[in-house]
Parts: structure tokens; C-alpha cells; sequence
């Protein structure tokens, strides 16, 4: 089956207060599609006036949102779900022409996850408690939970909708309003999206401003009126985030990639069964989305004693992805998000020849007879050590950099010689050596023979260079509220110090 | 003589000099980590708070360059050039409202270059 190109507007506004808002300087840029390097369309160009509307609007509704029931949020988060669902072929296919991923991701994982965030926060907040105790006969403690207030929040663009739901869920779930800033690549599904909830969430509490991170971003970040900044991207924004974010004294979380490594053991290879099938498309897993996920399987570890045959099995389901038309359900692979990503990672797949690495597949860009105009990349396997910069740096495409190790501990060494931490695979029969290796890796998810699964009843975050504080999971909630401590005394007498 | 480990082009000066102009003295800080992570961040001099494991590895067309010395770790035996497309980055970088990416390209250095590099230097 094929989807058609959607219609876009002519133009997107800003979504201040529940209403669309021009930007206030009058500016747009045009918003093109990685898969045809056409236009979707012109989008606001907000800078820091657009921001002030839009964090004053915040306030504005948090002073009610802030103290509804969590029985009005969670209807609210539900009817987001709802509504999502209700659209979720049109949204999928928006999300595909916004990123340049295949529709079968956007159908099959983007969109059905990202309702399930809704409805995942619009449960737990129902059945959450704050505690209370009995300190002594005569004094209670209670720790109650107060929302933060209006909270920023700056999205990436590989999964622009997914993330959308992963930081505004458990924001609004808290109670808190948002500003929201999506990437500057992938503007416009947000965009499409709050024109469907505009009518099921009260006006003001999620706010969407878009721009370029110079103009837009960094007053939002700056703002002094902000309670919180939740970011994913790259450490020098990251770096820059946390110091914009002292200067007001607020907390941040931060998400800011990795370089995971995928960890096969020999084991893997005993019986010719479902469970060796699995791991093989657990390796070939680095190709989903293009290779642009933070926790994309960039490094594989491959024990020697089964590297030839384990490849050569991998490298046959590698040359079956189908590589094609992203509006075709049975293309896997769709285009890389943008010009410069796909430049960056062309230049990253020529690092890796100059180094001398062995290029197992592809090692090129992808001429695509439907989009010639677009931006794909054929999934690419390198041979090489773990010392090579295209083993140490995040390429965000489709390049898996593959090394062997001879035992436990060089796999662990291998695996955690790294800057980042935030995702791993392992892969064995044995019980006992996946728990040695879960626990050894240094990263905030370790995938135990699987890989690539985001329920949301999982925490997810860095260890190292990846970042700061956790997303998903409702131990989520407490990254977005104070805590509040009443002590009530019954004692009707004075301490008796004055 | 001793090579710089860091280069620029002619296209990358000139959007150099448009931004200079309009912001004063830049620095360039080079990224890691996911999304836009590798690339060269310019920013306006005292924007980005640097610390002392910054470290210069050279200059481009009178901007200091950055890098975290755990990332040029790995970068050491490669010599990077700046260069720009036409893109749109998502970061704090200055030169994204023009339409532009500043991008770093590398290349393995020489044995002769190798034998005679310009020092890198820690911040003050």
C-alpha cells in the first residue's frame, strides 16, 4: 500500500493560549520534506517576543491546571489519546514526510507508542499517593506533591512526535504547563497535532513555539520564568542548557545520545532456532529510523569464536532491507532527516575508510528512482577496533561499526570504553552471563536479549556523557513537581526555648 | 614549520565574517552525542561558559576552537576543515537563521604532519 503526500497548510502559526498566533516580528522559513527536499509548508519564525506570549500564557493557565483533580488531568491525557488514536494513520503519515522515516515505523511504533505515553500518565496519576507519618503522638509529617509551573521543554527531530508525548505527558500529568519548542527540521506534525487536541486540553496548558534555537530556543531556555528545562540533543547544547539553567537556579533533564553497544555472545549460535533469528535481527535493529536513535545499536560486539558465520547470517538479512519509497508500507528504510545530517553522515562513512576500516555493506548514499531529490543512505557495516572514530562518535545514521572480543571481560572492557552510557543489547543463552553483563554495562537501559523496546512502565536515561535524569516510567512525574513536606503539630504546648 | 589541526574554507570565512558582524567575537565549540552531536557550535564569545577541559585545538579565521578533551581523544590523529551546507541544524549554533550548517570534515594527517602539530592549549 502507498500513502498519498498530505496537504499542508500554507503556513503554521504559533499555538499560544489555544489559539494560532502569528509570530509577532511577522517571519517564517520554509519547512522541506527529507523526502523529497520539497516544501511543506512556511512555519512561524518566533524569536524572544513569541516567547514571552507564550510563557505568560503558561502561567496563566497553570494558576487553574495546577489545581484541578487528577481525576480532570488524566480525563484530559486520555482524550489526547483518544483523539490521537482516532488519527493515527494521518498522523503517521504527517510524522513520515516531517522526518523522512518509513511510514511502517510511524504506523507500527511512533504513533502507538506515543498514545500509549498519554495513556500510560493519564493512569498512573489516578493511583499515585503522596505518605504520611506519624512522627509522634502528636506530629504528622505529609510529603505532597505541588506541580513545578510552567516547565520548557526542547524536542529533537528524529521521533518528533514520540518525544513530543515523552516530555508532555508527564508534565501535564503533574500538573505543570508546558513550552514547547520542536526541532526546526521537524516542525510541522507537532503543528497538525495540536490542531487535533486544541479542543481537548484546557488553552494555554501545552504551548508550542517554533524557531530557530539562536532566536527562539535560547530564550526559552534563558527565561526567567521558567521552573524547568527538559532537552534532548547534543552535549554543547546540553552544556549550555545546564548553564542557562543555573543562572535561574532550576533543575534539568537532559538526554544526549550515546554510542550503545550490542553485545553477541557465542551462546547465541548453539541451535538454528526463533531465538537465533531474534538476535540477528537484534543486530540489524541499527538501521531502525535511519540509525537516528539515541540509543541507536552503533557498536556491535561480536565474540570471535562465532564472527564469521553470526556475520555472514546478519549481513544476508541487511541486504534484504528494502530501501524505496517511505510512503510504501513495505519500505524499511526511509531518508535521513535532513541535508546536513545526511552530509555528516557520508563525511562519518568516509572517516571510517580513512581509517582503515573494513566496509563490510554499503558504504554509500542510496539513489532513490521514487524521491531522487531526497536524502537516504544505504545501511552501512564496518569492521574495525573500538579505538576508531566511527566507534566513538555518534554518526545518527544507518552505520554499524562491528569488533570482535574474545571473553567476558573484554566484552565488558570494550563495551563500556565509551563517553556515553545509554543504551546496551546483550545477547545470550546463559542466564547468568546476560546478569554479569546487564550489571556491568555502564548505561541507564540495558537491553537483555532484545533490543529497541520503549514501554513506557520503563525508565530510560543516561549514565556519562548521556545525559541527566530519566524519561518514561512515573517515577517520571517526580522530575516535574516539588515535593512538599507539611508537618502538623497536635501539641497544644510551646517548645519552651523563649 | 608546525600544522594546524584545524582549517577553514573560503565559504565558511565569509559566513564567519557575516556573523562576526552582527554578534561581535565567536568562538566554535565542537559537539558530541546524538542529533546534530560532532558538529562545530559557533557561538558569540562569553555565551558558553568554557572549563578547563576545553581545550583549543587551533583557530579559524580569527575564532577559537573548542572541543571536550575526552572527545578530542579521539579526533587527535585527524585534521578537521570547516566547512558550511545548506541545512538547518537544531542547536544554539548562530549561523542556523541563515540557512546554514557549519560542518567539520576530517581527514588523517600525514606522517609529516603528524611529526610537527601546532600544540593544542588548555584554557587559562
Amino acid at each position: 500500500m502507498t500513502y498519498e503526500r498530505p496537504i499542508f497548510k500554507e503556513k503554521y502559526d504559533n499555538f499560544i493560549a489555544g489559539e494560532w498566533i502569528s509570530p509577532t516580528d511577522g517571519n517564517y522559513f520554509e519547512n522541506t520534506s527529507p523526502i523529497d527536499n520539497k516544501s511543506m509548508g512556511m512555519i512561524a519564525q518566533s524569536n524572544r517576543k513569541d516567547i514571552e506570549l507564550a510563557v505568560e500564557a503558561g502561567w496563566q493557565a497553570f494558576e487553574s491546571w495546577g489545581k484541578t483533580s487528577t481525576t480532570e488531568r488524566s480525563a484530559v491525557l486520555s482524550k489526547i489519546a483518544d483523539v490521537m488514536e482516532a488519527n493515527l494513520e494521518k498522523l503517521a503519515v504527517i510524522e513520515s514526510w516531517d522526518n523522512g522515516k518509513a511510514v511502517r515505523e510511524t504506523l507500527n511504533a511512533d504513533l502507538p507508542l506515543a498514545i500509549d505515553h498519554f495513556r500510560y500518565f493519564a493512569s498512573v496519576i489516578r493511583a499515585e499517593s503522596g505518605s504520611i507519618t506519624d512522627l509522634d503522638s502528636n506530629t504528622v509529617s505529609m510529603e505532597v506533591h505541588e506541580p513545578l509551573g510552567v516547565v520548557a521543554q526542547i524536542i529533537p527531530w528524529n521521533f518528533p512526535l514520540l518525544m513530543m508525548a515523552w516530555k508532555v505527558a508527564p508534565a501535564i500529568a503533574a500538573g505543570n504547563a508546558v513550552v514547547l519548542k520542536p526541532a526546526e527540521q521537524t516542525p510541522v506534525s507537532v503543528m497538525e497535532w495540536a490542531e487535533l487536541i486544541k479542543d481537548v486540553v484546557p488553552a494555554g496548558v501545552i504551548n508550542i513555539v517554533n524557531g530557530f534555537g539562536p532566536e527562539a530556543g535560547k530564550p526559552l531556555a534563558t527565561h526567567p520564568n521558567i521552573r524547568k528545562v527538559g532537552f534532548t540533543g547534543e552535549t554543547t547544547t546540553g552544556r549550555l542548557i545546564m548553564q542557562y539553567a543555573a543562572e535561574n537556579i532550576i533543575p534539568v533533564t537532559l538526554e544526549l545520545g550515546g554510542k550503545s553497544p550490542n553485545v553477541f555472545f557465542e551462546s547465541v549460535m548453539d541451535k538454528d532456532d526463533a531465538f537465533l533469528d531474534k538476535t540477528i535481527e537484534g543486530l540489524v535493529l541499527f538501521a531502525f529510523n535511519q540509525g537516528e536513535v539515541c540509543t541507536c545499536p552503533s557498536r556491535a560486539l561480536i565474540q570471535e569464536s562465532i564472527y564469521d558465520k553470526f556475520m555472514e547470517k546478519c549481513l544476508k538479512r541487511i541486504e534484504a532491507i528494502k530501501l524505496g519509497d517511505p510512503m510504501e508500507t513495505d519500505t524499511m528504510m526511509g531518508a535521513q532527516a535532513s541535508k546536513d545530517q545526511f552530509e555528516k553522515i557520508l563525511h562519518y562513512i568516509d572517516i571510517g575508510k580513512q581509517e582503515g576500516a573494513e566496509l563490510l555493506i554499503g558504504g554509500d548514499k542510496f539513489e532513490n528512482p521514487a524521491h531522487p531529490d531526497g536524502f537516504y543512505v544505504k545501511p552501512t557495516v564496518f569492521k574495525g577496533h573500538n579505538k576508531m572514530r566511527i566507534f566513538q562518535e555518534e554518526i545518527f545514521g544507518p552505520v554499524l561499526s562491528v569488533a570482535t572480543f574474545k571473553d567476558e571481560d573484554e566484552a565488558l572492557e570494550i563495551a563500556n570504553d565509551t563517553l556515553y552510557g545509554l543504551g546496551a543489547g546483550v545477547w545470550s543463552r546463559d542466564v547468568h552471563q546476560l546478569h554479569k553483563m546487564s550489571r556491568g554495562i555502564e548505561a541507564g537501559r540495558i537491553w537483555a536479549n532484545c533490543y529497541h523496546l520503549y514501554p513506557s512502565h520503563a525508565s530510560f536515561g543516561g549514565y556519562k556523557k548521556s545525559g541527566i535524569g530519566r524519561e518514561t516510567h512515573m517515577m517520571m512525574l517526580n522530575n516535574y513537581r516539588h515535593t512538599k513536606n507539611i508537618l502538623q503539630s497536635f501539641d497544644k504546648n510551646a517548645l519552651g526555648f523563649f | 614549520m608546525a600544522y594546524n589541526r584545524v582549517a577553514v574554507t573560503d565559504k565558511a570565512k565569509d559566513l564567519i565574517d557575516r556573523l562576526r558582524k552582527k554578534h561581535g567575537e565567536l568562538i566554535f565549540h565542537q559537539s558530541g552525542g546524538c542529533c546534530d552531536g560532532s558538529a562545530p557550535m559557533c557561538f558569540a564569545k562569553g555565551d558558553m561558559l568554557l572549563g578547563s577541559r576545553d581545550i583549543k585545538i587551533g583557530e579559524i579565521h580569527g575564532c577559537p576552537y573548542y572541543m571536550a578533551e575526552d572527545q578530542f581523544e579521539y579526533t587527535k590523529n585527524t585534521h578537521t576543515t570547516i566547512d558550511i551546507t545548506e541545512g538547518r541544524g537544531s542547536s544554539f549554533s548562530l549561523e542556523i537563521p541563515l540557512g546554514f550548517r557549519f560542518m567539520a570534515i576530517s581527514r588523517l594527517f600525514t606522517g609529516e604532519e603528524a611529526q610537527d602539530l601546532l600544540p593544542i592549549e588548555y584554557p587559562e
